[in-house]
Parts: C-alpha cells; sequence; structure tokens
C-alpha cells in the first residue's frame, strides 16, 4: 500500500501524481472524514476502497466509516434510490421513521469522529439525515449524490431535499443531475480504477480462457454489451443491430452480458424478451453474472473488437469508460454522460437507432485500421479525464474550495487569498 | 560563466485546477439562452469559452466554445452555430464585452427565425462555471534560458494559467511570460513579439506548451548568437 501512488504514476505519469501531493500541501493538518452504507459492494465502497488510502497517502488524515441499520432500513433506501432514478416508489410512514432512527443512532455512535473532522463526505441518500443530528459539528459537510437524479421523483427528493439542503455543499456527476439547492453544487464525474480487477491488464491466456468457457470463437469478431437486462440498455436493439450487421458480416458474434437483476423485478421479463429476440442464434451469447465478475467482463471487454452501451437512458455509462480504456471503440446511445465519452470518429458513434449501431459496426469491421487508431486514442481520453487521478485531485480541489470562503479563485501559492467573491 | 541575463525576480510556476459548479441556468432554447446570458455570472461565459480547453476534447474540436456547439447539436441551428464559432474572446476587454457580442448574435438570430426551436430535455444547456484553486509547484527560474530548457516539463494546466489565466489576471491583459521578460528591459524583445503573437484558441493546452517551447528556444538562440 506504501507505493500506491507509485502504481498509478506508471499509468498516469508523474506530473500528474506531484500535482495531487502539491494539491494536498496545505490540507496536511485536516481531518477527513467519509460516511457511506457498505464496506463491500457497490461502486460507493468500490471508490473509498481507494480514494481513502489515497488521500492518506498523500499525508490527509482520512477516515472511513459505515453506518448500520436493519433490513427494513435498507429496503427503505433502495427505493429512495429507486424514486431518484424516477421510479414511482412505495414509502409507508414507518419505514421513514425507521430511516430517520437509524441514523439518528449512528449519528449518536459517530458523533465524537463527525463532530470534530474538518470535512465529513456523506455518499448517496442512506446516510444523509446525520447532519441533523449533529448540530455540534465544526467542519464542512459535503453531500455526494452518485445516483442518477436527472428526472428524479418529485416526492421522495422533496423529502430527501430536507435532509440535504442543509449541508455546506454537494456533489453531483453531471450538472443534468444537480437540483435547485441552497449552496453550491460541485460537478465532479465519476472515474474508473486502472488498477483494480475490472480494469487492470490481463493475461492472454485467461482472457482466451473466458471466451473458451462461455464458447466464444476469438477467431471471429466478437462485439460487446455489457449492462443489466434493462430495457433503457436497450438489449432487444443491440439484437437488432447484430441482425442487420450480421446480414453482410455472416462471422460477427454478439454478447450480451449482464449481472442478476435481484432487486428489479422487471429484469427477469427482459431476459425473457432478449432470449426470444436471440432466437437461438449460437452466435448470440447472453451471459447472466454474478456481480463480482469482474475479471470475466474485464476478460471479455478485452476479447471484443468493439463496444455497445446502446442506452436509450444513461447516467454516467461507466461500462463505456471501461471499454474505452481497453482500447474499444465504443457505438454508444446519444444520451446522458456517454455523450461525454463517445466523440463521434475519435472515440466512437453516437447512434440513435439499432439501425445506426448496425451501421457503425459494418463501418469499424470493414476497416480494422479504423478501430486501432481509435481504440488508441480512446485509450488516451480515458487516461487524461476519467481515471480515478483526475476524480482524486477534483476532490482534493473541493476539499480547498470549501474550507475557504467560496470565491471563484483559490491562491494556494503564497499567502492564501481569496477572489471574486 | 553564465552569460544570461537576470531579471530582478525569479518566474515562479505555478499551477492551477478547475473545478466545476452548477449554476442550477438550463436553456431549452434560444430565448432562455439570451435570458440568461443577460444576468449569468461572468465566470460562466469565461467558463463556456476557455474552461473547456482542461476538460475532455480532441485537438480539433467543432467548435470551440459550448455556445456554438449547442446550438449545433442542441437546437440544430447550423447557421447560429457558424456566427457564435467565430467569436474570439481575445477581442474582447471584458467578460462583458463578450456576453453583450452574444447577445447580439442571438437577438438577430432570434430575429432572423419565425419559429423557435428547442433542444430535447436531455440536451439543455447548462450553464456551468469554475472555482480555481491555484497552487505552487516545485519550479522557478531565473533566466528565460532556463526557463525555456523546462517549458516542455511544465503540467499542461500550468500553461493555461500563465498563458490563458494571466490575461484575465492581468490588469494589464499581458500573459505572465511577458510581463516578466519586461522585467530584463530590451534584451528579450524579439521573444516578447514572438509572444505577443501566439492565438491560443485554436489550439489544444498541449500544441500550445509546444508553441511556447519552440518559440522560447527560436527566440534565445537569436540572443546567443547576438
Amino acid at each position: 500500500m506504501a507505493n500506491l501512488l507509485d502504481a498509478y504514476a506508471e499509468i498516469v505519469g508523474r506530473d500528474v501524481i506531484d500535482q495531487l501531493h502539491q494539491l494536498a500541501g496545505p490540507l496536511r493538518d485536516k481531518r477527513v472524514v467519509h460516511v457511506n452504507s457498505t464496506r463491500l459492494g457497490g461502486g460507493v465502497a468500490e471508490l473509498l476502497e481507494k480514494h481513502v488510502p489515497l488521500t492518506r497517502e498523500l499525508g490527509i488524515e482520512t477516515h472511513w466509516e459505515v453506518i448500520t441499520g436493519n433490513a427494513l432500513f435498507y429496503q427503505c433506501t433502495k427505493n429512495f434510490h429507486n424514486g431518484l432514478q424516477g421510479k414511482t416508489v412505495n414509502m409507508p410512514a414507518d419505514w421513514l421513521r425507521n430511516f430517520e432512527e437509524t441514523n439518528a443512532f449512528n449519528a449518536d455512535q459517530l458523533r465524537p469522529i463527525l463532530s470534530d473532522a474538518d470535512i465529513v463526505f456523506i455518499h448517496d441518500p442512506q446516510p444523509a439525515p446525520l447532519l441533523r443530528y449533529l448540530p455540534e459539528r465544526k467542519g464542512k459537510w459535503v453531500w455526494r449524490c452518485h445516483i442518477d437524479v436527472n428526472r428524479p421523483n418529485r416526492v421522495i427528493w422533496r423529502y430527501l431535499r430536507s435532509f440535504v439542503a442543509g449541508y455546506d455543499a454537494s456533489i453531483f456527476s453531471l450538472a443534468a443531475f444537480a437540483q435547485p439547492l441552497p449552496h453550491t453544487q460541485y460537478l465532479i464525474p465519476p472515474s474508473i480504477d486502472p488498477l483494480s480487477d475490472k480494469n487492470i491488464d490481463l493475461p492472454e491466456d485467461e482472457i482466451d480462457g473466458v471466451c473458451e468457457r462461455f464458447g466464444i470463437d476469438r477467431e471471429r469478431p466478437v462485439i460487446l454489451q455489457v449492462s443489466r437486462f434493462d430495457r433503457f440498455k436497450d438489449p432487444a436493439g443491440v439484437i437488432e443491430a447484430y441482425r442487420i450487421a450480421k446480414h453482410f458480416l455472416p462471422e460477427i458474434q454478439l454478447v450480451l452480458a449482464g449481472g442478476t437483476a435481484t432487486d428489479d423485478p422487471e429484469g427477469d421479463a427482459v431476459l425473457a424478451e432478449v432470449r426470444l429476440a436471440a432466437d437461438g442464434d449460437p452466435d448470440v451469447h447472453i451471459l447472466l453474472l454474478p456481480p463480482d465478475a469482474h475479471r470475466t467482463i474485464n476478460a471479455l471487454q478485452r476479447a471484443a473488437d468493439l463496444a455497445v452501451q446502446k442506452s436509450l437512458r444513461e447516467g454516467f455509462g461507466l461500462t463505456v469508460t471501461e471499454a474505452l480504456w481497453k482500447g474499444k471503440p465504443v457505438i454508444g446511445g446519444d444520451t446522458g454522460g456517454i455523450r461525454l465519452q463517445v466523440i463521434d470518429h475519435h472515440t466512437g458513434f453516437l447512434v440513435n437507432t439499432p439501425e445506426g449501431a448496425a451501421l457503425r459496426i459494418r463501418y469499424l469491421l470493414h476497416d480494422r485500421r479504423k478501430i486501432e487508431e481509435m481504440g488508441q486514442k480512446a485509450r488516451q481520453f480515458v487516461r487524461d479525464n476519467f481515471l480515478i487521478t483526475r476524480h482524486l485531485r477534483e476532490y482534493l480541489t473541493l476539499m480547498v474550495s470549501v474550507l475557504h470562503a467560496a470565491g471563484e479563485r483559490i491562491e494556494l501559492a503564497g499567502d492564501i487569498r481569496v477572489r471574486g467573491q | 560563466m553564465d552569460n544570461h541575463a537576470s531579471g530582478a525576480m525569479p518566474f515562479i510556476v505555478n499551477d492551477c485546477a478547475l473545478l466545476a459548479i452548477a449554476t442550477g441556468k438550463r436553456a431549452q432554447n434560444l430565448k432562455e439562452l439570451r435570458d440568461h446570458l443577460l444576468t449569468i455570472h461572468p465566470g460562466s461565459i469565461y467558463f463556456h469559452f476557455w474552461g473547456n480547453l482542461l476538460h475532455p476534447r480532441f485537438d480539433e474540436p467543432e467548435y470551440n466554445n459550448d455556445f456554438a456547439a449547442w446550438a449545433r447539436h442542441g437546437l440544430h441551428d447550423k447557421v447560429l452555430a457558424e456566427r457564435l464559432s467565430v467569436v474570439d474572446p481575445n477581442s474582447y476587454g471584458t467578460l462583458d464585452e463578450l456576453r453583450q457580442e452574444l447577445i447580439e448574435i442571438i437577438e438577430q438570430r432570434l430575429d432572423e427565425r419565425e419559429v423557435l426551436a428547442w433542444a430535447q430535455p436531455d440536451q439543455q444547456f447548462e450553464f456551468i462555471r469554475a472555482i480555481t484553486v491555484v497552487f505552487r509547484t516545485d519550479l522557478q527560474f531565473f533566466t528565460p534560458e532556463k526557463l525555456a530548457a523546462r517549458i516542455r516539463q511544465m503540467s499542461v494546466s500550468s500553461v493555461f494559467y500563465h498563458f490563458i489565466d494571466a490575461k484575465r489576471r492581468n490588469e494589464n491583459h499581458l500573459d505572465d511570460f511577458r510581463n516578466w521578460l519586461e522585467s530584463f528591459g530590451e534584451r528579450y524583445q524579439s521573444l516578447y513579439q514572438s509572444l505577443a503573437q501566439v492565438d491560443p484558441y485554436f489550439t489544444s493546452l498541449t500544441d500550445l506548451r509546444e508553441e511556447l517551447a519552440t518559440i522560447f528556444s527560436g527566440c534565445l538562440c537569436e540572443v546567443g548568437h547576438g
């Protein structure tokens, strides 16, 4: 762990790591605490697993605390999650009472560390009410929303807003997610970790082994979409695009790799529709993978010739980032965060229909040099913009910002000056 | 023996990090864009012209500012996109003058068109501004020759800070390099003049850094031989 930053320096360059050290300088006497609701599983825990040791290595005292709750609490917060993504959810009064009591209990447990911290990051809705139960806090509190709240269920948002409004600042992943709130809303897109199982370089024989396991022929072109079996990801549209393209390129194979959808009642129905649409085609591989199959997904992404993410609606689309990092052009739906990542003719193509996707599949497979050229650009694009080191730099910048008056410019060079208030 | 001239002060290399902030202002049609432009924080106009240099982009973007890109991709109005794309922020002394120019162009377009074009709900123009945190690096140079030898090692955000941000920050609207060169009197006039010719608007920061490095080494070679 002592050389974690060095390991990243090999990927992003020493200058990027030097920048992190310089930004961290004025934060070295500060105490930072992150709070979320789980230590294992899920994107937030994966992020904190790396962020916390990295900020410690930069010399900032950083803690990670996890709140606990009963089954009802998690059922309630799952509904919050779905509600913030726009779904209609049921929220009985006793669930909300339990939600608030759980937070009051956790506030008592965490009072010593949270009251004294200089900066507290509260991740997602589960621990959002903690702030209300710690009026004696001395530091700055920031609410980090990792969820796509582009069009939230208004009832759910109104309830959560009452807890979030009291924070000193909040963070959203995209400008489109920002909500009317009485404090500064920072915009920090998510990132991927190049050293995680999902993204680390794999030996060729491991990739071969995964393909062999699923009957994928590496001698023939592979088109891959990694996503949950969800209508917004349009897996049926991907099959349609494959069929159109296969008419011209009979050797192509399609892999649809997705997680199990235990919390999504529609998941089984969509999966059944997808199987029906595949109609027993031996070149369509529908893979239902467990949530921890990170290396398997990694291998499939590396085996693919090109990736598709034909979503009809998308938050940020980290599967796009992952594919680009592996040097694969992405044919992506023209929506949400995919637009930030897929740049026509540079890192892939934005499409609106199965026909559009089919055209781009044909175009790219027709000229392998294009795949190679765009793949190199794609990897460099992610290296510059969407790796964990950029994410960390923005967190450090934010910490400096919230600790000073919210001016337009904060000068740490020499005496600290704030301008543009 | 060192044959180089020394200025009164060393050139201290700073770096900067921009962090985007949502203003909460959105436009779905041209009238809304115009109305927000009337009152939006000047930092937001700056961000939509210059901030994208430090954000995801490619060396040859289709349009050089976010307003033009939105006119093309959000409103599908190629005429407006072309008019907005030629607005060069360097030609305006203040951000308010730049703001006025944008409003003029948009109002002209509103007069021309009988139907108001609307963007899709997920393609609204999001007004963003940024805070800038400036911090010191370990680099400082006492002579232009020493600086020239290390320009390629400066981060692109350092280049942004000293060459682009400086023009907004300094009262005389000069970049930091030229302000520093003035402390050497007439000795580096050729370098000073060459830097004045650099247009940073139609380039990437990586290319700008390379251009500066080439100018520094070329002009200093002349000084050395002069």
